[in-house]
């Protein structure tokens, strides 16, 4: 059983998790903690069992096996609860694109019942901090794809989560935007003290923002620590020299698999 | 809960008034069956001694935008999975069931309204209602058709993985369900197997009600009409639920 204090202490708690499709093993048994107020990176390829992860701590996959805790609540048995406790950035874009960047945030307002004098409030509080207060009243789809990333961020901040998922911020987004969206998150975390859980097949993000990195390959974490120790441990000079000697491949974007390249070239289309 | 169920109907509501290419996009197929088929067929179905065939037909076409309208606001659903909106949802602290009945609200009140709209365009085609005080019978019925379809809708978009099976059930089922309803001919004296499946199919209570309001021409008559819409409804609520909130994705 998991230790009370070591609950309070951590976000996020994992114990010998594993999830099988059919004959297929996408997540292997893995093990690993968050603590309060930690940016935390999962590095790893295309289906390495990122996402799997990330969507049986949100609550929308059940395990095979294991156990898991998110803000001291079961995923499994206290679904509101842990529900109400983080937020999520989707690897595929989740917004409604025939509603105003306002109508998306007060969508996702009611449905957290965050109050009505507290919502409008918080509502102009985030998206002036994306930046995007003067397009309130403009439709999502005249958005670019930063643009919907921001609003995304506002969006999973608006019921004050403790910790907040994001499965692949930065996907297909060019070099600037992505500077920009970090800036935004370590700000976040700076000052409110949010966890953050992010995934990535970027090494030199993982590398900047993150201050604790598990690489995970094939379902399995083959290695956890700071960039620092993960370099030293394999005495190497980069984060990417560090993963490629630990899992013996190295991840490019021209790798990315083909459900990615559906997603760059939606993205490009606009949908 | 009622709030999650309203801005959940009232987000329908906003994409549909929005969407003014789909509404006007909507109104040419009843258009061109109004005026093609009523005016194209009215002269042999008058011989027939069967009176005039706009006002028959009139009806049946209004039901058919419901019908396709209730199942499209279903199967959206399908579109909210692939392009992500649904998860949004899904992983908010709300009941399933909340999510179903505010989506399944929206999608009826979407396609009830789409129905009135093509009222006043066989109106305008030339139809001419009998008796208008049953105006609120056909408003009632037209509402019910729309709740029966939409949740059929749900339902099916719950089993199904993306887009392309939509025009399998385009084909093998809603085409049908409007072809076999009454919506076109007179159910009376047509071969067995035609009737027996008329009357297994629910459209073809809400083209009887329908037009029975409008202008006086019934087949079952409101009471059946009305017990079998709405037993069909709740069926398909409760399946639709069911479905919904077993979906994985």
């Amino acid at each position: 059983m998991l230790q009370r204090e070591e609950q309070e202490s951590h976000s996020i708690q994992v114990r010998d998790l594993t999830k099988k499709f059919g004959d297929f093993t996408a997540v292997d048994n893995i093990s690993f903690s968050i603590k309060r107020g930690e940016i935390f990176a999962f590095l790893g390829p295309n289906g390495a069992g990122k996402t799997t992860t990330i969507k049986m701590l949100t609550t929308l996959l059940h395990p095979t096996s294991g156990t898991m805790l998110v803000n001291g609540y079961d995923p499994m048995k206290d679904q509101d609860a842990v529900r109400r406790s983080f937020g999520i950035v989707f690897q595929d874009q989740s917004l409604d694109e025939e509603l105003t960047a306002y109508e998306n945030m007060e969508f996702h307002g009611v449905l957290y019942r965050v109050p009505d004098r507290i919502l409008r409030k918080r509502i102009e509080e985030l998206l002036n901090f994306v930046e995007l207060w003067d397009r309130k009243n403009d439709l999502v789809k005249h958005f670019s794809g930063g643009m919907k990333r921001r609003l995304e961020i506002a969006r999973g901040l608006l019921h004050t989560p403790q910790v907040l998922f994001l499965d692949e911020p930065t996907i297909g987004l060019d070099p600037q935007t992505r500077n920009h969206i970090w800036k935004y998150l370590k700000d976040l975390n700076r000052t409110e003290g949010i966890t953050v859980f992010f995934t990535t097949h970027y090494m030199d993000e993982a590398e900047r923002v993150a201050d604790r990195v598990a690489i995970i390959d094939q379902g399995r974490i083959v290695a956890e620590g700071s960039p620092e120790e993960l370099k030293k441990k394999t005495d190497a000079k980069s984060l990417e020299e560090a993963f490629l000697s630990l899992t013996g491949k190295k991840i490019r974007e021209e790798e990315a698999g083909s459900i990615d390249q559906m997603r760059m070239t939606r993205r490009m289309w606009g949908r | 809960m009622f709030r999650t169920i309203y801005i959940l109907w009232l987000r329908q509501l906003k994409r549909y008034v929005r969407s003014r290419s789909r509404i006007i996009g909507s109104l040419g197929q009843p258009l061109l069956f109004l005026v093609a088929l009523g005016y194209g067929f009215g002269p042999i179905f008058q011989k027939a001694g069967a009176g005039n065939y706009l006002e028959f037909l009139a009806p049946g076409v209004i039901a058919m935008s419901i019908l396709f309208t209730a199942i499209f606001s279903g199967i959206e659903i399908i579109w909210d999975k692939q392009f992500g909106f649904l998860k949004e949802t899904l992983v908010a602290p709300v009941s399933r069931l909340n999510i179903m009945i505010g989506r399944t609200l929206g999608g009826a009140t979407v396609a009830t309204l789409q129905g009135i709209i093509v009222f006043f365009l066989s109106i305008a085609a030339g139809f001419r209602p009998t008796n208008l005080t049953f105006l609120p019978v056909a408003l009632l019925i037209m509402a019910l058709t729309a709740l029966l379809f939409t949740a059929m809708g749900t339902a099916i978009a719950s089993l199904l993985e993306d887009m392309q099976g939509f025009q399998m059930v385009m084909n093998f089922l809603v085409m049908p369900i409007f072809f076999l309803s009454g919506a076109l001919f007179p159910l009376s004296g047509l071969p067995d197997p035609i009737v027996i499946t008329a009357g297994l199919n629910p459209l073809s209570y809400g083209v009887d009600g329908i037009r029975g309001a409008l202008v006086g021409q019934m087949h079952f008559g409101f009471i059946t009409d009305l017990a079998v819409l709405s037993g069909v409804t709740a069926l398909f609520l409760v399946t639709g639920s069911y479905l919904f909130s077993k979906m994985e994705i």
